[in-house]
């Protein structure tokens, strides 16, 4: 990490028990720098929402300090808080009120004056401006979503927390949200969001951190995180089916499909030997021939199921 | 001071008002047309005068009072337990306000309609009987303190408020009651001793009677004590207030 940076958002040793006893945040720490995008992973009840709005203000930590830009949350909560755009992870809206008013509420509330042409801008952006007269209740559940992005970006956030925003989102508009994610990363906006979708972690985001049971279990660079963690595979179209493995290949632990034309060789990628060339050699000696051979990549979700799994 | 913030919670506040205009402004109105029509015209009509003015105009501080407390209640609470309810809070409690600056918002708009609404209730009882009033200014001031206050108690009710029956309670199975038995619609000297010392303890007898001594030179208690009980009452619900907010009581978990 880079040390002459400060971190955009920087937090130590965070913990929060709710009223019931129930301890949802344990003991995190996790520094972000600026520009950043870092998607949260975790399954239901990891405790992703109760970190986002322990940062926003919404949740009070029971202990820990939070630092955004330098400023801490608690002492300099106004300093910090107008930095902040929150899209919250439950569609909650007003009913009557127009998109337009909406937006010029929100931008008013972060303490910004009053700018048509940044909300109109806003508004295009997330092609909402034809919509701009409706009251909210008219609006279908994935324009409401996007009327909630545009309420966070209308006071222009250097620090975007989407909370699953592509949740009940429509393929084509995941994909606009993602081109929106990138720009905004171009003007210089940190963003931290969490999903379900692997996907759209792998697709967008810079680095992934996976929460399980209020922990922190992992946080990385995601092609570090898949290059490490990713297992390869090799298959192998047999020209000729098997009927067993030969003794000469057992020390690869190599997979036969059950209609006994196909080998899968499972390795490590990041290993410094892969045994890829001796096992062809191997199947050579052992007068094995294939016509098709082709390799595959485990993908996030296959981390984060492995991740989870581990840890629980 | 974050002045756009309460800009915008106050203009959101009263937009939601202009959109209710008919329960807002009308139905006081009529509420307050059929009071001099009942208490005015039936019941005046056997008390002529109470402590020297007509019973019709005797009953108007009382209106207005109970317009005031019913109402500023009633918009305050529902101004901060709506957007609790349906979750927009969340906007508010993580935006860069202070506690004065929600409270300027939220409670300034619901005072300020208070205070249009008293001014209305007065303009209608105007239709009904020829008023005088000795300390117009005085008059203001009660109705702007009120307000103000009602509104504070509102909100503290709103934010306490865990469902529309609780919202609904305080003003009904309370307010009601109190402006009723507060001398609103009579003087306490109608009433045997012992209920006299009674009535000594409802806050509203304070209100009314500091509101009618603006119009009419007649009290039940000294105005500068109404004053007093008042200003002390505003300070009290705005200190709960602070707490609830520093607290983060029922707002933040
Ligand atoms: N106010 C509360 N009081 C008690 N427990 C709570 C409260 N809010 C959340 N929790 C608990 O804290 C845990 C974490 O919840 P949180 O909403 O942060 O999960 P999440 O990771 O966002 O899950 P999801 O993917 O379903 O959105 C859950 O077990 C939840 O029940
Ligand atoms: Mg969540």
């Amino acid at each position: 990490m880079n040390a002459v940076s400060e971190p955009i958002l920087s937090i130590q040793n965070l913990n929060k028990t709710f009223a019931d006893g129930f301890q949802a945040l344990k003991n995190i720490n996790l520094e972000i720098q600026k520009g950043e995008i870092i998607a949260l992973l975790g399954p239901n009840g990891a405790g992703k929402t109760t970190l986002i709005s322990t940062i926003c203000g919404i949740v009070q930590a029971t202990s820990g300090k939070v630092t955004v830009a330098g400023y801490d949350i608690t002492r300099d909560y106004r300093k910090t808080r107008s930095i902040i755009g929150l899209v919250p992870q439950e569609l909650t809206t007003e009913s009557f009120e127009t998109v337009w008013n909406t937006l010029v509420f929100s931008r008013g509330l972060f303490g910004k004056k009053a700018n048509s042409a940044h909300i109109e801008k806003v508004l295009k952006a997330l092609s909402l401006w034809d919509k701009k007269d409706n009251m909210l209740m008219t609006l279908s559940g994935g324009m409401k979503r996007r009327v909630l992005i545009a309420k966070a970006l209308s006071h222009e956030p250097a620090v975007l927390f989407l909370d699953e925003p592509t949740a009940g989102v429509d393929v084509s508009l995941r994909k606009d949200m993602w081109k929106i994610v990138q720009e905004l990363k171009g003007d210089g906006v940190t963003i931290i969001l969490t999903t379900h979708y692997i996907e759209e972690a792998e697709e967008i985001a810079d680095r992934v951190g996976v929460i399980n049971a209020g922990e922190i279990i992992l946080v990385e660079d995601k092609t570090e995180l898949m290059s490490k963690l990713g297992k390869k595979q090799v298959s192998l179209d047999l020209c000729d089916p098997l009927a067993t493995i030969p003794q000469s290949l057992a020390g690869y632990s190599l997979e036969l499909s059950e209609n006994k034309d196909q080998l899968t060789y499972t390795f490590d990628s990041s290993g410094d030997r892969t045994g890829i060339t001796s096992l062809l050699d191997d199947l050579k000696a052992a007068d094995i021939y294939f016509r098709d051979l082709n390799t595959t990549q485990s993908s996030l979700e296959d981390i984060f199921v492995n991740l989870v799994e581990e840890s629980s | 001071m974050n002045f756009y913030a309460v800009m915008a919670i106050y203009k959101f506040e009263m937009a939601r008002t202009r959109r209710t205009l008919v329960q807002s402004i009308v139905a006081p109105v009529i509420s307050t047309s059929l009071y001099f029509i009942v208490f005015g015209a039936a019941i005046g009509s056997r008390i002529t005068e109470v402590g020297g003015v007509s019973y019709g105009a005797f009953i108007v501080p009382g209106l207005i009072m109970l317009n005031l407390l019913m109402h500023s209640i009633s918009n305050a609470s529902f101004g901060i337990y709506f957007p609790k309810f349906i979750g927009t809070v969340y906007e508010v409690l993580s935006a860069p306000v202070s506690t004065v600056e929600v409270v300027l918002g939220y409670v300034g708009a619901a005072a300020t309609k208070s205070i249009i609404l008293g001014l209305i209730i007065l303009a209608t009882a105007t239709l009904f009987i020829p008023l005088r009033i000795e300390h117009p200014l005085i008059m203001l001031l009660f109705i702007f303190l009120t307000s103000i206050t009602f509104s504070l108690l509102g909100f503290i009710l709103g934010i306490w408020a865990d469902n529309f029956e609780k919202l609904s309670v305080v003003p009904s199975l309370i307010i009601t009651p109190l402006v009723f038995l507060g001398g609103s619609f009579y003087s306490t000297d109608m009433l045997p001793p012992f209920w006299q010392s009674v009535t000594l303890f409802n806050p509203v007898l304070y209100l009314v009677s500091g509101l009618r001594w603006s119009f009419y030179e007649i009290s039940e208690v000294n105005v500068l004590v109404s004053l007093v009980c008042i200003t002390g009452f505003m300070l009290l619900c705005f200190s709960v207030v602070l707490y609830m907010f520093r607290t983060g009581y029922k707002l933040r978990t």
